[in-house]
């Protein structure tokens, strides 16, 4: 086993990146985990970002990483509000029940 | 470059901010008894910052001078006709807001909400900070401001299920698409080592690599995502039908300027050495826009869904300037900027007026039939939108549409402009289909309800700018979007 080298950090977050995209276009259950996999989304660009800076040794990344956390909190909380406001109207969050618009 | 001039730089800004947030507070505490006033305070603030932007834009900034905070944003004659149309537009949003929300269709809690105008304000701010970024970082604050602003704006009718549903969907593939554009950014950054843009496009010379390559595909895509553009487009039928109307013309006019002049200084001053990688994208997107957007409006009953697909194909056009990646090509994307933005809240006014006598919205081509009987101004209004977004000749609609087909064809793209004037035959069909429906058709007379003056003088505003009165316009007009073209290829 050699040292581990950007290539590792990089493939974990193409995995991430990976599951989250699928998670959103799989999942039929849930809403709820569309905006998990929406974070795992912003999760894998950090390890990304954080990677990147420390192997090229330039804080830019890690600055750029703290940005993206603040704006996935602000994201999630907004994203939980219109879940909330769309479970009052309807009175379930399953996917597939999202489709008062079709055409 | 000291920060004071930084900040003169950034003045309509800094004005939209103080604005947003002092509104914000007064919201929190006077509610929406107040709504009218931050209503006004909010348009008065847009139109301050709006005057804010004529001098710049008037003598032409560019250059090393344009840049403020280091690196980090770019106030150019570019940013500054991106901004000045968006403050534009977030006016006529503002403006048609009250009586929408006073009349039924806003559902059982009626009456003017006082978030609505802060909202607008805040995504305007981030519209401003986006058209203005010269660093991914700036540029990806400035969009999911804007952006989380609107998924609010989309869901704002609490009570009304298709608004939820609406807000819901901008918000999970929103949120998609900044994802991939921030993955994008991320490989971008970790294969150049830098985030702003000078330095990227310096180090993104000679041939790219395949990390370099998939950076460069994951932010188009995800800016593809954010101007509805094919394959990217599907969520928009939906956000447009879903959403309040007064939402969806501020969707389909200010946003979709700031992420298509965000596109343009992506693709020019990131991507400027790299014309043969990104063109291809984008000369797909544009055509594929066109196309479905075209033949996708076809069957379309719902007029909010049909004018989303009319949206989509004239983002292709804008887009098809964009691919010809020449000075005249972004010329000519500025110029349909403008008159897209006219007809679109021209055409959104005028499905604001189609209202019952207390004040219900009609949306669907049954109940507009025969209004040429009922309420002939607005049927000739909208004929005048319909045929000028036709791109019918007297009307505006044909210079946009002529302007950008002529930088194609000087580009020698023949084929591609050949194919988007074939699509845009197809298109003329629904537009003209309005036409059938409203004047010779049975009249359905449902649509007899007054409107308020605000509504007029807008609707009355966009006609007479699309109508061959609009070519007086036209001087000045080119004018300012070629000074604003060619500060983007300053570097080059």
């Amino acid at each position: 086993m050699g040292p581990i080298g950007i290539e590792h950090y990089l493939v974990v977050g193409a995995i991430l990146f990976v599951l989250g995209v699928l998670g959103i276009f799989l999942n039929r259950k849930n809403i709820i985990v569309i905006l998990m996999a929406v974070e795992l989304i912003l999760l894998s660009v950090n390890i990304n970002l954080v990677a990147f800076s420390a192997f090229m040794q330039d804080l830019v990344g890690q600055i750029f990483a703290m940005m993206v956390l603040t704006v996935a909190a602000a994201e999630a909380a907004i994203g939980l509000a219109i879940l909330v406001i769309y479970y009052r109207g309807r009175g379930t969050i399953a996917v597939d029940d999202v489709n008062r618009m079709k055409g | 470059m000291d920060f004071a001039s930084s900040f003169a730089l950034v003045a309509p800004e800094l004005v939209l901010t103080a604005a947003g947030l002092v509104l914000l507070l007064v919201v929190a505490w006077g509610g929406d008894k107040l709504a009218r006033t931050v209503a006004i305070i909010a348009a008065a603030a847009l139109f301050a910052a709006g005057f804010l932007t004529i001098p710049g834009l008037h003598s032409g900034v560019d250059g090393p001078d344009s840049y403020a905070f280091g690196t980090l944003m770019k106030i150019d004659s570019f940013a500054l006709f991106a901004k000045a149309l968006i403050y534009l537009a977030a006016i006529g949003a503002l403006m048609v807001a009250p009586a929408f929300f006073a009349s039924p269709a806003a559902g059982k809690e009626r009456g003017m909400r006082a978030e609505y105008p802060v909202l607008i304000l805040f995504a305007s701010l981030g519209m401003s900070i986006m058209v203005s970024a010269s660093d991914f970082m700036t540029l990806y604050l400035g969009l999911e401001l804007n952006s989380l602003a609107a998924y609010v704006l989309a869901a704002i009718l609490r009570e009304d299920q298709r608004s939820a549903e609406a807000g819901l969907k901008y918000f999970v593939l929103g949120a998609l698409a900044s994802g991939i554009l921030l993955y994008g950014i991320s490989l971008l950054y970790g294969f150049t080592g830098a985030t702003d843009f000078a330095s990227v496009r310096t180090a993104l010379d000679g041939d790219l690599s395949t990390g370099q390559l998939f950076g460069l595909i994951f932010v188009m895509s995800g800016l593809a995502f954010k101007i509805s553009a094919v394959p990217f487009h599907m969520w928009t039928p939906d956000v447009y039908e879903g959403a309040p109307t007064p939402v969806t013309a501020f969707f389909a006019t200010a946003p979709k300027v700031a992420a298509v002049s965000l596109t343009a200084r992506v693709v020019f001053e990131v991507f400027g050495g790299q014309v043969l990688a990104w063109q291809q994208i984008v000369m797909f997107a544009a055509l594929a826009s066109i196309v479905f957007g075209a033949l996708g409006a076809i069957g379309q009953q719902n007029l909010k869904r049909l004018l989303a697909y009319s949206s989509i194909n004239n983002i292709g056009f804008i887009l098809l300037g964009l691919a010809v990646a020449t000075a005249d090509g972004a010329s000519a994307m500025l110029v349909y900027l403008f008159i897209y933005v006219a007809m679109s809240i021209g055409s959104f006014v005028a499905l604001l007026m189609l209202r019952s006598p207390d004040g219900d919205l009609y949306e669907t081509f049954a109940d507009i039939s025969g209004l040429a009987v009922t309420r002939p101004a607005i049927a000739w209004a909208l004929l005048i939108q319909m045929f000028s977004l036709a791109g019918i000749p007297p009307l505006l609609g044909f210079y946009s549409k002529f302007v950008v087909f002529q930088a194609t064809v000087e580009a020698g793209l023949v084929v591609f402009a050949a194919i988007a004037i074939a699509a845009s035959v197809i298109g003329a069909f629904y537009y003209i289909k309005f036409v059938k429906v409203m004047f010779f058709d049975e009249p359905a007379g449902l649509v007899t309800g007054k409107s308020g003056t605000a509504h007029w003088v807008l609707l009355a505003l966009c006609a007479a700018i699309i109508s061959p009165l609009g070519y007086l316009l036209t001087p000045s007009l080119t004018d300012l979007a070629d000074k604003a073209a060619a500060a983007l290829f300053v570097a080059i």
